[in-house]
């Protein structure tokens, strides 16, 4: 089974916004997003069980290099990294379709990525690639094997998880807590110098117009929550049941 | 405002590759991850959770990580992973420094084929623990006056004697004992579970106490001939392991007061007395500045041996100078920075007093500071002022 990891660089730390509203990516601290962690870890445990390797595809500025460093370092075969200036904002349509492009170079049976990226948070890119790749995908998975019908799925619901059959490829989305992210090892970090990245330009992948199709245009924060009242004192029983009684908690 | 690093004023960073950078970041995340958040509770009730910890160590790749055909890291990045072990905890760099450098080192030197593809995999996976035995209750910093006896009984040797002060030896799988014989000192592979062998902990201890520290009492342990290091005879053989270990602790020590730095420099502009961070005092500012500018010189030190040894040129003396100085300058730091955080210093809830403590026993293993402040001076003099 051969497998896509997705990976994306994001800032150590709270990321900052610019000027332009675009996370502050240069003169920051970066690693791979730990929400990338958990689809990496399980396209190395199923490659590991049934074969096949795994090929980590990010976008990113050059510094993108170190997320895909560690996760060759963790065990994928190889990378590929997308670079181009022009990508700077790109939006999450923008996104998928350059990682489309760069997921097709590669014969593939399933794509595994984050929820979420922990900087961006739209979790809409996994499925529009599945769109644009024209693949089935699923999202919020616990558990994945392969079975005659491609897949069986666990994905997460609110009240347990529902048990799905897919077919392959696909696109799947791994959460948080589905498998435990190995520390990649002394020698996984000297065999990655010697593993190769692909750097694809945009004219290699057929895409010209990369402009984004949305703008952030103001970011505005929520109100700051008002400082609440202290009670206390011998009146602090009856007070506390009066305010529960207004906020209808009793 | 200045761009340079506390921990790093002279930007040291810049001279490491991308490779052993990545090597630090990984020791430096996993001892943040499985060390600190357990550390405090495990030096409270003096316990260390050997068996867990080498399994996990083991597949990290840190033992046995500077052993050539084994982890093959060069000499800077293999110290680079024991300073990140030692900000942790002096117990967790002891635990891997005695396996990596002392028990596997002393088998991968002068072990038989036989001997190193037996036991050297499985304490590189972490599933075999060792241990190193040469001090004993009445020999120190003088091992030439061991008593511990190996005798030829036909093709067997017969052991006999106690070890003391021995690290990891009540969770060993096996002990590198160092015995005399009819042909001076030899050394041998003693698996633990064989009849008169035991290993008592040594409890009481108010420093390294999230390390297990043993005796290792031999009453009559019968070893096969084959039990023998072949490689080595005489006290070349345990001193030469001691001088790998050793050069970890270069690195290691300078791991134990970037922590208690680090912790000082921060309390130091949080708390307030008279109305006014207590950094904003020049009593205070010149301890942090002494304190910044002998981490930095002692990681140079470090860094500087390391590339020596790279080369293939570093010597034994050299090694003295750097177990001196850093283990010297590290418990300064610690004392420092306990002053600087007050009452709060001396508690748990904080790793400065820990440190501190654990330091004692870095200074006194490996060759005791006036140990090497010998060797130091039959350099420069050419007079053995030992005895
Ligand atoms: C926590 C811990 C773990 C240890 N782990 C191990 C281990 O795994 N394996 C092992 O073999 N040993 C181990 N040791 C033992 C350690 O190596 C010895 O404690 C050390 O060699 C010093 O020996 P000693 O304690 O007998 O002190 P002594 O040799 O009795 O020294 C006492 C004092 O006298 C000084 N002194 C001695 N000789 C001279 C001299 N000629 N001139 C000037 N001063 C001198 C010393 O510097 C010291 O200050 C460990 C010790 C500790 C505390």
């Amino acid at each position: 089974m051969n497998v896509i990891a997705c990976a994306k660089l994001v800032p150590t730390g709270t990321p900052t916004l610019g000027p332009d509203h675009l996370v502050v990516r240069s003169g920051v601290d970066g690693a791979l997003d730990p929400g990338d962690e958990y689809g990496l870890e399980l396209a190395l445990q199923l490659t590991e069980q049934h074969g096949g390797d795994v090929t980590v595809v990010s976008m990113g500025p050059d510094e993108a290099g170190q997320a895909l460093q560690r996760a060759l370092a963790m065990g994928a075969s190889r990378g590929a990294l997308v670079s181009d200036p022009s990508l700077r904002g790109a939006d999450a349509l923008v996104t998928a379709r350059v990682l489309a492009a760069a997921i097709k170079r590669y014969p593939f049976d399933l794509v595994v990525a984050g929820v979420e990226s922990t900087d961006g948070y739209t979790g809409t890119v996994p499925v529009t690639v599945a769109e644009i790749l024209g693949v089935a995908s699923v999202t919020a998975v616990r558990r994945l094997e392969p079975s005659d019908a491609g897949a069986r799925i666990e994905r997460m619901t609110e009240r347990g998880y529902d048990v799905y059959e897919c077919p392959l490829p696909a696109v799947v989305t791994v959460t948080a807590g589905a498998v435990e992210p190995r520390y990649p090892s002394l020698k996984g970090i000297m065999q990655a110098k010697q593993k190769p990245i692909d750097r694809p330009s945009l004219q290699d992948l057929g895409l010209s117009d990369t402009k984004a199709t949305q703008t952030v245009t103001a970011v505005k924060d929520a109100p700051t929550k008002a400082g609440g009242e202290i009670v206390q004192g011998d009146e602090a029983v009856v007070r506390i049941a009066d305010l529960l009684a207004e906020a209808k908690v009793i | 405002m200045s761009d340079l690093k506390p921990s790093d004023l002279l930007d040291l960073d810049a001279l490491l590759s991308d490779e052993e950078r990545q090597i630090r970041d990984l020791a430096r995340e996993w001892v943040h991850d499985r060390i600190l958040p357990e550390v405090e509770d495990w030096y409270e009730r003096g316990e260390f959770p050997a068996r867990e910890l080498a399994k996990e160590l083991g597949e990290l790749g840190f033992f046995g990580m500077q052993l050539e055909g084994i982890g093959d890291l060069g000499a800077v990045a293999y110290g680079l992973v024991e300073l990140e072990l030692e900000a942790g905890d002096s117990g967790l760099r002891s635990f891997v420094s005695v396996q990596s450098a002392l028990a596997m080192y002393a088998i991968h030197a002068f072990g038989s084929d036989e001997q190193k593809a037996h036991w050297l995999p499985r304490m590189a996976s972490g599933d075999a623990i060792g241990c190193f035995g040469l001090s004993e209750p009445d020999s120190g910093s003088d091992p030439s006056s061991m008593r511990t006896t190996a005798r030829r009984d036909r093709a067997d040797w017969i052991v006999n004697g106690t070890k003391m002060w021995i690290t990891n030896g009540g969770v060993s799988d096996v002990a590198v004992v160092w015995a005399n014989t009819d042909d001076g000192i030899r050394g041998f592979l003693v698996p633990c579970d064989l009849p008169g062998f035991s290993a008592p902990d040594i409890h009481k201890k108010m420093s390294l106490r999230a390390s297990v520290t043993s005796e290792l009492v031999m009453d009559d342990v019968r070893l096969p001939a084959d039990a023998v290091l072949p490689g080595v005879e005489g006290l070349r053989g345990p001193l030469s392991c001691l001088n790998e270990a050793r050069y970890g602790i270069v690195w290691g020590v300078m791991g134990a007061a970037r922590t208690c730095f680090e912790t000082a420099l921060t309390y130091s502009k949080e708390r307030m007395q008279f109305d006014k961070p207590i950094a904003s005092f020049q009593l205070t500012q010149k301890k942090l500045a002494d304190m910044a500018i002998e981490l930095t010189k002692g990681t140079l030190l470090a860094y500087h041996l390391g590339r020596m040894k790279e080369d293939g040129r570093l010597q034994a003396e050299q090694v003295s100078i750097g177990k001196l100085n850093n283990t010297r300058e590290a418990i300064a730091i610690a004392r420092t920075s306990r002053g600087i955080l007050g009452a709060n210093g001396i508690t748990l809830e904080y790793p400065i007093m820990r440190h501190m403590t654990n330091l004692e026993s870095v200074l006194t293993y490996e060759g005791t500071e006036e140990v090497h402040t010998l060797v130091i001076g039959q350099v420069l003099t050419g007079i053995r002022a030992f005895t």
